[in-house]
């Protein structure tokens, strides 16, 4: 073990790693919110809606992360008279900021195809037996579909969360400080391949944590499916 | 049109370089999957295998690189090769060892995809009934004989539709290695918006070319997919 570089290091990596749990609470949450209008779109009658959402989910999940990060942060830089004379310019220039705009995108794109599935997998005869019981559309969608399609979803999204904390290291390759800006620049002054082998190691114990934690939310939400 | 001629091919258009880093990603992804569908293979077995040793191998290697962001396997691999490597030349000589960017990419993706592969394997096979082994160990076939006449030609049509996915989550992963200084697609498209100043242009095209392959790679999938099929469509 080198002492001194976990010294000087070892503190920096923890806030580096409150960075990225940061990165990926706030990119999760908005993209779930993201989803629920996409996936909706996707199956919704309008040919036009239908069209715009397919775009929009085959292009980011169809292209890397990382070229999506570059499109966003320096392709806003193109942009920088047009950000400044609506004011948004501040928001942009922060790599953070981007970050977190293009994961959400990202995310929003997953979560709305993994939205979709659930829903559809929901049993055809839920839904008639809510509507013959008069219930109406905007009801049965509420109470009745989605609170099934989320337990179906539950699975895949606790996947796209780790998902979501593995790539978001990319960040750190547009000057983000999250655990992998961190780590690439304690390496870089100590040139000590041991700041990766500690990096490793705590995003193993992020992802092992996430899953039990997922493991055990989906054990408790799924209780009233379950035989005594 | 201005944007037209810096996407043209020749000495004052990018066309060409985005070209070439474009074959060097498809070359990398091509060169990545028997190596990562071998080691998968190996991996499956080993967390089948009745030796308690080879199955907590097994299951510690998946866990840890499908924990591992792709990003660190590869730097783990670049750096950590060159100094392993170092270290064995240094036994016998002075020189200094460069590690290929190439190798430490094509070894990083390949490590991680064997580790989703494995997985894949497994599911397919604990898809294959028990009355397969049965017969074929009626039939007086060996165990080895047994894997590559009965089991694998069912594996590869089980194990199709998951190692498509991975395929497709490879190309993608291909673009982390601009990182480690190898002249991908989005190495090169890095290169052109630094001396052209249009980031938007250059990442908008290098991310359509990354849409264009993985479309081709569809059909090629479909293709592959009746293919491995073939024997079941007459079946049913």
């Amino acid at each position: 073990m080198n002492w001194d570089a976990l010294a000087t290091y070892g503190p920096r990596m923890l806030q580096g790693l409150v960075v990225t749990l940061q990165l990926v609470a706030i990119s999760i949450t908005l993209g779930a919110l993201l989803s629920i209008p996409v996936a909706l779109a996707r199956m919704s009658r309008s040919r036009i809606l239908r069209a715009i959402s397919f775009g929009y989910m085959y292009f980011f999940r169809g292209t890397p992360l990382l070229a999506q990060v570059f499109l966003v942060y320096y392709g806003a830089g193109q942009f920088r008279t047009q950000l400044d004379s609506i004011g948004l310019w501040w928001l942009f220039k922060d790599a953070f900021f981007c970050c977190v705009l293009t994961f959400t995108l990202n995310t929003g794109a997953y979560q709305a195809e993994i939205l979709r599935g659930a829903i559809r997998a929901v049993p055809a005869g839920q839904r008639e037996a809510a509507m013959s019981l008069g219930l109406k559309p905007r009801q049965i969608f509420r109470k009745i579909v989605m609170p099934q399609a989320i337990l179906i979803a539950l699975r895949p999204l606790g996947n796209e969360v780790i998902l979501m904390v593995k790539g978001s290291s990319v960040a750190a390759i547009v000057t983000v400080f999250d655990l992998m800006g961190v780590t690439r620049l304690a390496y870089s002054r100590t040139f000590d391949f041991q700041v990766y082998l500690w990096a490793a190691v705590l995003y193993l114990v992020v992802v092992e944590i996430i899953r039990r934690v997922w493991d055990k939310l989906e054990h408790r939400l799924t209780r009233h499916l379950r035989s005594a | 049109m201005d944007l037209l001629r810096l996407l043209s091919f020749g000495p004052d258009g990018w066309g060409d370089e985005l070209l070439q880093g474009t074959w060097l990603t498809i070359r990398l992804a091509l060169a990545t999957v028997p190596f990562g569908l071998a080691l998968g293979f190996l991996i499956a077995l080993a967390k089948r295998s009745p030796n308690r040793y080879l199955r907590a191998f097994g299951n510690a290697y998946t866990t840890v690189f499908r924990g591992l962001p792709e990003l660190l396997t590869i730097f783990i691999v670049y750096f950590g090769g060159q100094i392993a490597l170092q270290r064995i030349v240094g036994l016998f000589s002075d020189a200094t060892v460069e590690v290929n960017g190439f190798i430490a990419g094509m070894v990083a993706l390949g490590v991680v995809f064997s580790a989703y592969a494995s997985e894949v394997f497994l599911g397919a096979f604990n898809n294959i009934t028990r009355g397969q082994y049965e017969a074929a160990y009626a039939l007086g076939l060996r165990p080895a004989t047994t894997l590559r006449l009965v089991i694998v030609p069912q594996l590869v049509r089980l194990a199709l539709p998951g190692l498509a996915n991975l395929w497709l989550i490879l190309l993608k992963d291909t673009s982390l290695v601009s990182v480690i200084a190898l002249d991908d697609l989005l190495r090169k498209t890095g290169l052109a918006v630094r001396v052209t100043k249009e980031p938007f242009l250059f990442f908008g095209v290098a991310c359509l070319i990354y849409l264009a392959l993985s479309m081709i790679s569809s059909i090629g999938i479909v293709a592959i997919e009746r293919w491995a099929n073939r024997g079941l469509r007459r079946a049913s």
